[in-house]
């Protein structure tokens, strides 16, 4: 079959021989072990779901190294998105527990240790919190995939192993952080010096949690500032164990402080918060619009934002197409189609267009729908029922606009917030479901006929995530490369989330970049040290 | 004399060329031995004295938009004055809305279809470094309409920034060809690249207190990554902008590229921060503009925003510290401009033990200060740039009387005509006076006292601001103390006011958001792209 030989080809693009960690949220590669399973379109669904082998113990916020309620005492409940059925209640953080968070924070970066520790002792207590994620790998991933409803194989085997390869890599920036000395114009001595920001906000998203929570709090943590982190309402309990194990590393009371919350009020508080030296943010557009106001407004703290998306995946005349297929099809539907850098926009060249559409539909109708905990499924429930209600509406939106539905366009099931995998053809760039950030397993296939006219409709989009271009052209390839408006072009591969790689948008998908050598300067304050040379031996 | 001593001392600890001696505005004062002070009755006569009349024509009052001089698109204009005598200069095309439009289009143009984006970084380079030896070769005229619009003495705007735009230009055009950008190691079988683009047109917004300057700081590193710009000067001075912008046309630079708007923060300021096609905005000025223009920013299209805001930097004096140097750079730092300088060392804390003699040598320094036409020969001094800021520094000298600092010399206006205002020294001023916390943007020096380091360390923290620092002591470990501890973007140890084109500048805190000249400049002008493609059989990962 075409989709095993494609899932193969996959699993070559990425590196096989180093383990699950290089393998880096590669969903395809597990299909072929799930043949036994059912398809989005049986009823699998009213199979009872599989009791998850963890318990949820970590509810309150975690402030000053201790585990405390919220100050109002309030609560909110985590759900199962399989079954829509509570885990837990969980501390409900408003501008109060904002508040005695910051001043923890605070008074840890003020007063020490964090930034006063050398940074080689910063780097210790990050490679033995990898350590310890390494060792709770499975309670994490169950956890993880618990609250968010993404298979639990990619989970266990990409995006744990992912959570600790990238606290190695920030542990091995917390002692490479050089500053510069600089050539003067005259008799001066000038360096440069890159200093810790101060106390970092960070608000981070509910479809990635810990891999989010890796790339807010690693660079942070390795460049010596101490953190408030406001997780996202829908999944607030695996930071607050991974911040658990942290402390057990040894990382200092008061460094990573957790609060769980709702944006208008502990975000909000975060982010206008006037002690708070800088915020970064992950999530809507919308939302990111609104968080730099928030910053603008309080005390002009430098923000990172990192938003939606409408990424465009170009397939030219001469791509391997089964390939193509295989990836576009991972592109949009991975992780439930719940990725800010989705392959949204699939623009096929028209001497191939009708070759993969075939393929894209059938691919589409052979994914693995269920629940999450079962061997094999690539494709569990949305994330709430706002989510879930929206993609249904956006799929409606598609077949009122005339595009042609391919597959699904229904939940999947009777119970828990799952769809059909779903694929439209024949989309048109007006459509709504051409322009707007789904966050689905929808996918929408558009025809083009040159190079030029796709270059102008790729960038024809408020957002600037990312693009995915296929062809076998090194001049088509070089050429697409530099025209697309996007923080990320992946050729002939889509969503390598190495950690040396930056990551953030063009555009109206975000500000700053996260992940690699770039993730540093979020969290970096340069400072100009200037003092006069007598009687220099060089200048 | 003292005041003779420190200012040698002061020129020995800069270099001796004049391009170099960036800002050391002191070193003049031994010339002017022969000239007017303040406080004496010769003050009256010389403001009486006819203004020395400028020799420059005035021959750039249009917008420059895609390389025509052109009206504003409603016709109107605007009266730019000279500060020494509040008479009108020139009338400008004001822009607005429209006008902005219309930049915008040309920029988004030559960016889109290019050619400048499309050029190499050699041929871009190569127009950045013309204008930089057109700019030396206009020197006199520039430096002219510099201090006419602005009211800075001519030697400073002549000998000292004039050059230095040359310098940073060519500086910029080095740039222009090194942007680099990275091959990463992968975890797995995959190159990765990352190319370090331009990001757009970009939209900038300078102050009036070093036009050119900010010109220079702005154009120099967007042209040299690739954009095209749209750039609207402050209204108080929006004639040197427009000079300088024929002159880089006359070096090459395409239609376009380059697009200067005259007029006013609410309407064309607003128009470009909000504008949908413009890609990034930098933004030089108040902190209370600068707030206004990220929100602009992030209710529109999320550009990116570089910010250089406010300040009330603290000028530290230990009790080790020589004080004959540091009574001069104190005077330098705050009086320097008119006291108009984003980091102005504007809060004196001076250690107890030396604190009753650096107040009288500071007093008698600043009683030495030679104020008058900017135009002559010697002077220190001139008008601040207009009335609305000549009166709000008026405010606060009051305000510092009736909080009962010391008044040691100054507190009035200087003269009866034009915005001169008589250098103003404060003493026993305390950290909750308004004096000491908002940014005054004038020359008055207020001059609190010290009793140790943790103290003065957290004093000088104490603010909304963190733009510059000055550090005087001869103890390394209490350099290195205050170095690391104060929470400023620039830290002068026994200097202030280096600004040479390699040292980057910018605020901590509500002073502003990233840094500019140096290295780190560039980045405000690049998008970075992460390009990733398999590797088949690689022979090394």
């Amino acid at each position: 079959m075409a989709a095993r030989r494609t899932s193969s080809l996959i699993a070559r693009s990425l590196s096989s021989s180093s383990g699950a960690a290089s393998l880096l949220l590669s969903l395809g590669r597990n299909r072929s072990r799930g043949r036994s399973i059912y398809r989005f379109s049986t009823a699998a669904a009213v199979e009872k779901p599989i009791t998850p082998p963890v318990q949820a113990v970590y509810t309150q916020h975690l402030i000053n190294g201790q585990f405390v309620d919220a100050a109002s005492g309030r609560t909110f409940p985590a759900y199962d998105p399989r079954t829509e059925e509570v885990i837990a209640h969980v501390a409900e953080g408003d501008a109060e527990d904002i508040n005695r968070a910051v001043a923890a924070a605070r008074k840890a970066f003020d007063e020490g240790p964090w930034p006063k520790m050398t940074p080689y002792e910063r780097s210790r207590i990050l490679l033995r919190f990898a350590d310890l994620v390494e060792k709770h790998n499975d309670e994490l991933a169950a956890l993880e995939t618990w609250n968010n409803g993404k298979p639990y194989e990619q989970s266990a085997k990409s995006e744990l192993p992912m959570l600790s390869r990238l606290f190695h890599y920030y542990a091995g920036w917390a002692d490479k952080i050089h500053g510069l000395t600089v050539p003067g114009d005259g008799n001066h001595h000038v360096q440069v010096l890159h200093e810790p920001i101060g106390v970092a906000g960070q608000i981070i998203p509910w479809n990635f949690p810990l891999i989010m929570f890796a790339w807010k709090v690693g660079p942070a943590l390795a460049c010596g500032n101490t953190i408030v982190l406001k997780t996202a309402e829908q999944t607030p309990l695996t930071a607050l164990y991974a911040a658990k194990l942290f402390h057990e590393a040894g990382l200092p009371p008061g460094v990573l402080n957790v609060v769980s919350g709702y944006g208008p009020t502990a975000g909000a508080a975060l982010a206008s918060h006037m002690d708070v030296d800088k915020i970064a943010f992950t999530g809507s557009t919308d939302t990111g619009k609104i968080v730099l106001e928030l910053a603008a407004r309080s005390n002009l703290k430098p923000v990172t934002l990192e938003l939606g998306g409408k990424s465009p995946f170009i397939v030219c005349e001469d791509a391997d197409v089964d390939k193509a297929v295989e990836l576009a099809h991972f592109a949009l539907f991975f992780n439930q189609g719940q990725c800010c850098c989705a392959g949204s926009r699939t623009y096929v060249h028209e001497l191939v267009y009708d070759e993969f559409i075939e393929k894209a539909k059938a691919r589409a109708k052979r994914r693995v729908v269920g629940d999450p905990f079962k061997q094999g499924v690539e494709q569990g429930p949305q994330i709430d029922s706002e989510q879930f209600q929206k993609v249904l509406r956006y799929i409606r939106s598609g077949i009122e606009s005339n595009a042609t539905l391919e597959c699904g366009g229904d939940r999947f099931g009777s119970k828990g917030y799952f769809i059909q995998p779903t694929v439209f053809s024949n989309v048109q760039d007006d459509m709504l479901i051409a322009q707007d950030e789904i966050f689905g397993p929808v996918q929408s296939i558009l025809k083009f006929k040159n190079l030029d006219e796709v270059i102008r409709r790729a960038n024809t989009s408020r957002y600037g995530l990312a693009a995915g271009v296929f062809t076998k052209n090194i001049d088509t390839a070089n050429t697409l490369s530099r025209a697309l408006r996007a923080g990320t072009v992946w050729v002939n591969c889509f969503d390598v989330f190495d950690a040396a790689i930056p990551f953030g948008g063009y555009k109206m998908s975000g500000i700053g970049r996260e992940k690699g050598i770039y993730s540093l300067n979020n969290y970096l304050q340069v400072k100009a040290v200037v003092t006069p040379l007598k009687n220099p031996a060089w200048l | 004399m003292a005041a003779r001593r420190i200012s040698s001392l002061l020129s020995r600890s800069f270099t001796s060329g004049s391009v170099s001696a960036l800002f050391s505005g002191g070193r003049n004062s031994s010339l002017g031995r022969g000239i007017s002070r303040y406080n004496s009755t010769t003050a009256a006569a010389t403001a009486a004295e006819g203004p020395i009349i400028p020799s420059v024509a005035v021959n750039y009052t249009q917008l420059l938009i895609n390389g025509q001089f052109v009206d504003a698109a409603s016709g109107k204009t605007f009266p730019t004055y000279d500060p020494r005598t509040g008479e009108v200069i020139a009338h400008v095309a004001e822009g607005d809305l429209d006008d902005i439009n219309r930049a915008v289009s040309a920029a988004r143009k030559a960016f889109d279809e290019g050619p400048w984006p499309k050029m190499t970084a050699y041929e871009r380079s190569r127009i950045m470094l013309r204008f930089a030896d057109l700019i030396d070769k206009h020197n006199d005229e520039i430096a002219t309409l510099e201090t006419w619009d602005n009211g800075k003495p001519y030697e400073q705007a002549a000998k000292i920034e004039v050059p230095m735009v040359a310098r940073l230009f060519r500086y910029y055009a080095g740039w222009a060809d090194k942007i680099h950008g990275l091959v990463v190691p992968a975890d797995g079988q995959h190159h990765v690249q990352t190319l370090h683009e331009p990001i757009g047109v970009a939209g900038q917004i300078i102050p009036w207190n070093f036009p050119l300057l900010m010109f220079a700081w702005k154009v120099g590193p967007a042209l040299a990554c690739g954009n095209t710009v749209v750039i609207k000067t402050a209204e108080q001075t929006p004639l040197t902008a427009l000079y300088a912008a024929k002159l880089l046309h006359e070096a090459g630079l395409p239609e376009g590229v380059l697009n200067v708007i005259s007029g006013f923060g609410p309407t064309a300021g607003a128009a470009l921060a909000s504008h949908m096609d413009v890609d990034k905005l930098a933004f030089t000025g108040s902190t209370d503009t600068g707030k206004i223009v990220l929100e602009l920013a992030a209710r529109s299209n999320l550009k990116p925003v570089t910010l250089e805001l406010g300040g009330k930097s603290p000028f530290i004096i230990c009790e080790d510290a020589d004080i004959d140097n540091a009574v001069e750079l104190a005077h330098f730092a705050l009086f320097f401009n008119q006291g108009q300088c984003c980091c102005a060392g504007s809060r004196t804390y001076v250690h107890e033990r030396v604190y009753d003699e650096f107040v009288e040598k500071a007093k008698a320094r600043a009683v030495k200060r030679l104020v008058g036409d900017p135009f002559k020969g010697g002077i220190e001094q001139g008008p601040q740039v207009d009335s609305e800021q000549f009166e709000k520094i008026l405010k606060y000298i009051r305000y510092g009387i009736q909080s009962g600092a010391t008044l040691e010399t100054g507190g009035d206006r200087f003269g009866t005509k034009g915005y001169y205002i008589q250098p103003t020294v404060f003493s026993n001023v305390t950290d909750e006076m308004l004096i000491a916390k908002d940014e005054i943007f004038g020359p008055v020096q207020s001059i609190l006292k010290f009793k140790d380091l943790d103290e003065v360390i957290h004093r000088a923290n104490s603010t909304r601001y963190g733009l510059a620092a000055g550090v005087f002591t001869q103890n390394i470990d209490t350099a290195n103390i205050l170095t690391r501890a104060l929470r400023a973007g620039s830290v002068w140890i026994n200097c202030f006011d280096i600004f040479d084109a390699a040292i980057p500048f910018g605020g901590y805190k509500m002073s502003g958001i990233g840094r500019e000249k140096g290295i780190y400049s560039l980045n405000n002008y690049l998008q970075v792209k992460a390009v990733v493609t398999p590797l088949k059989n690689p022979a090394w990962l």
